[in-house]
């Protein structure tokens, strides 16, 4: 077992991290970037595209470039250490996720000219109506639900979850406490197309797909908590107070070092849940991205938390950086269930199994 | 990235999987797994058997006994061994002066100690703290005086840790007192324990017993031939020795078998109490991300040196130590009263007190978990 990246997956995440830092080098440029709508910078997912990240994970024969979920937690990992908000995790992984399984044309989010977004909640039934399917019900929060030229819907079909596209839908924006967009979508009688066998039972699908993002967000957190450690460590260094920098009240430090600590597990945990989704068992992959979540909440919060309290009240404020970070980490926490949702999850498995092995 | 061992690595793990749990006495890999406490005989019979079989001292010099191991083998060794109940060679011949013997001592000091500390020929103490001496250890004030071919070492050694079982004590002690730097006049000697003038003193513990020592020198003459390395370079040995101690300092391999004992133990509370649960898949989350973290650890140190990372092994490591016996100690609630079998108690219960007691060390020993802190603080962040 290792852990190091590959020559290739370096020259990947050096060329995201150098893209990225055209325009988000300073918080400046995610608040002007979620300042209007869309709430991200469609110059950038344009280059995005370009570069080949929007594509990442999709089979080479579908317009992707064939990476696995190592290189697209890279990028989701760049993307968090800058807070960048385009959307990566929902459009791509997610719903293009589930599209591409499906063997659906995935080419137009490869090429950042279609923006898919995931309507997951319950509350969406589906019916025949003739020939044609339609949706009916109504989800909110959508993640960038106003802005999508394509919606990726669950919803249930005669007793068990189907999946569905849609371009329609009415659509009602609000923005998010962490400067992102949203929407209320809501269905009434909307014609659908059924995405791979609607009368099949898709909650396998659904879930796996889901555990990808889970890790792919796990991975968005890491990159956002090492850079809200790295923050705080400077600032800790910078700040004088009482004659002397922060660094020397040793109580401060320890809570850094705390901080350093919940940073490693994350990575040990997030890293390694990247490498079973790319050996293949759906059944293990779900688990270990569980496990991933969990950690990632669980860290994301001690060093959202602690980055806030080591910078004093500044920590407050929308103008400085760090406070950014912990908004970004709490939304991440509540997305695809929360620390709760995942541990009940594995409370319940717990008696199945006497250890967790993740050497094999 | 590459999430599974390599055919070498896995082939290496079931051979000495099926070697700790055949070779290895029952009896002893027995008292290990019902928290008993070892004897000296077992434990120097268990470090018997695993050098007949050429793997007690891995981490030694391959001329001197060791394995040419690469940091992840060793890993698996020490994790495998901890799941079999074998109990790991006794640290301080094998992990400790063993390995500064085979870096600074003379050819004749290696010739006379080395065979014999491996085998547990000579069972070793450890006399590096003091009363006044715990985590600032350079404080130390055991003085060794030179007096023609002998030191006469004067002073008290304390939390000397199965010192009433030692044969053999190696010793950090003053041979320079007006040294410019406190760590500079320190010197690292050798002493036999059946010298008139050694005495030990055992010390009662919470826990119940009396592992740890206080070892008295009064008088005591030393051959200057047991001076390892040089006069006064004893600190840097003491650096090399405590930057070695790494091996499973996570204590991974004895955290896992008793959370996956303890499971057993809960039984039926472990689908009617959510709450239970909970902590249960809360630990094992806990316990993964550490032994993912030994793995990196382990992985990254291919170039031999010590990684600052493993201060995060000790303190997360000793911390899920104690939140497991903790809650062996509440699985036992009122059935844990006592370990006196009179109680009529089952038998698992027995140990659950005195050893979530006993761990509360964990966080002490090795380095205390605020010396840790202050290393990542230092060294890793450059606060």
């Amino acid at each position: 077992m290792d852990f190091d990246h590959t020559d290739e997956q370096r020259a990947l995440r050096d060329a995201v991290r150098g893209l990225l830092s055209k325009t988000y080098a300073t918080i400046d440029g995610r608040r002007e970037a979620t300042a209007g709508d869309p709430g991200f910078d469609e110059g950038m997912w344009s280059r995005l595209a370009e570069m080949g990240v929007l594509g990442l994970p999709f089979p080479e024969e579908a317009g992707g470039m064939g990476a696995g979920p190592v290189e697209v937690g890279l990028v989701a990992e760049e993307m968090g250490r800058v807070l960048a908000p385009e959307p990566f995790v929902e459009a791509v992984v997610l719903c293009g996720g589930l599209l591409a399984r499906a063997g659906a044309d995935v080419s137009g989010i490869a090429e950042g000219v279609v923006l898919p977004a995931y309507v997951g909640g319950p509350g969406v039934a589906a019916r025949c109506d003739g020939d044609r399917w339609v949706l009916d019900g109504s989800v909110s929060p959508v993640l960038n639900g106003a802005r999508a030229d394509l919606l990726v819907v669950v919803a249930e079909a005669g007793g068990t979850p189907a999946l569905f596209t849609t371009a329609q839908g009415e659509r009602t924006s609000f923005s998010t406490y962490d400067g992102g967009r949203a929407a209320r979508v809501t269905f009434d009688g909307t014609a659908a197309e059924p995405l791979g066998d609607p009368t099949a039972d898709a909650t396998g699908t659904i879930e796996y797909a889901r555990a990808r993002a889970r890790v792919a967000y796990a991975h968005e957190a890491l990159g956002a908590m090492e850079r809200a450690l790295e923050m705080t460590r400077d600032h800790l260094r910078d700040r004088h107070q009482f004659g002397k920098p922060l660094s020397a009240f040793q109580n401060l430090a320890f809570r850094a070092s705390d901080m350093y600590v919940s940073l490693e597990l994350a990575r040990s945990t997030v890293l390694w849940a990247s490498m079973v989704l790319a050996d293949g068992d759906e059944a293990e992959g779900i688990e270990a991205a569980s496990r991933a979540k969990l950690r990632a909440a669980e860290s994301g919060r001690h060093i959202g938390q602690e980055a806030i309290q080591l910078h004093g009240g500044i920590g407050l404020t929308m103008e400085y950086q760090v406070g950014h970070y912990a908004m970004r980490l709490t939304t991440i926490e509540h997305l695809l269930g929360d620390r709760r949702h995942h541990l009940a999850r594995l409370a319940a498995a717990v008696g199945g199994h006497r250890t967790v092995d993740p050497l094999r | 990235m590459k999430l599974r061992l390599s055919p070498e690595d896995a082939a290496f793990r079931a051979e000495l999987r099926e070697f700790f749990t055949t070779q290895v006495p029952r009896h002893i890999r027995d008292t290990v797994a019902a928290r008993e406490d070892l004897t000296k005989e077992q434990m120097v019979e268990s470090m018997r058997t695993l050098d007949a079989a050429g793997i007690a001292v891995p981490n030694w010099p391959v001329e001197w006994g060791g394995k040419d191991w690469t940091p992840l083998q060793r890993h698996i060794w020490h994790e495998e061994m901890r799941a079999a109940c074998v109990p790991p060679p006794i640290t301080f011949n094998a992990s400790m002066v063993g390995p500064v013997i085979a870096a600074f001592g003379s050819q004749q000091v290696k010739e006379r100690f080395l065979p014999a500390t491996r085998n547990a020929g000579i069972w070793w103490s450890q006399g590096f703290s003091e009363p006044d001496a715990g985590s600032d250890l350079a404080a130390l004030r055991t003085s060794a005086v030179r007096d023609g071919d002998h030191y006469v070492v004067n002073g008290q050694k304390t939390w000397t840790s199965y010192a009433q079982y030692g044969d053999w004590i190696f010793t950090l002690v003053r041979t320079d007192p007006d040294a410019p730097r406190k760590q500079a006049g320190i010197s690292f000697l050798l002493i036999d324990m059946t010298t008139p003038g050694v005495t030990v003193r055992p010390i009662r513990l919470i826990d119940g017993g009396s592992l740890v020592n206080e070892v008295f020198f009064q008088d005591v003459r030393v051959p200057a031939d047991n001076l390892v390395g040089q006069e006064n370079h004893g600190w840097h040995y003491a650096k090399f020795l405590l930057g070695n101690e790494r091996a499973g300092i996570a204590g991974v391999g004895g955290t896992k078998w008793l959370l996956a004992e303890a499971k057993t133990w809960a039984g039926d509370r472990l689908r009617e109490d959510p709450l239970l649960a909970a902590d249960f898949a809360r630990l094992e989350n806990d316990l993964l991300a550490i032994e993912l973290t030994s793995i990196r650890v382990a992985a990254e140190s291919s170039d031999g040196k010590a990684q600052p990372a493993s201060s995060v092994l000790k303190l997360a490591g000793s911390e899920l130590q104690q939140a497991v016996t903790e809650l062996v100690l509440n699985l036992a609630g009122e059935q844990g009263l006592s370990s006196d079998p009179a109680a009529g108690a089952p038998a698992w219960t027995r140990p659950a007190a005195p050893s979530y007691l006993h761990l509360r060390a964990a966080s002490i020993y090795g380095g205390s978990n605020e010396v840790q802190r202050q290393i990542i603080a230092g060294t890793i962040l450059g606060l």
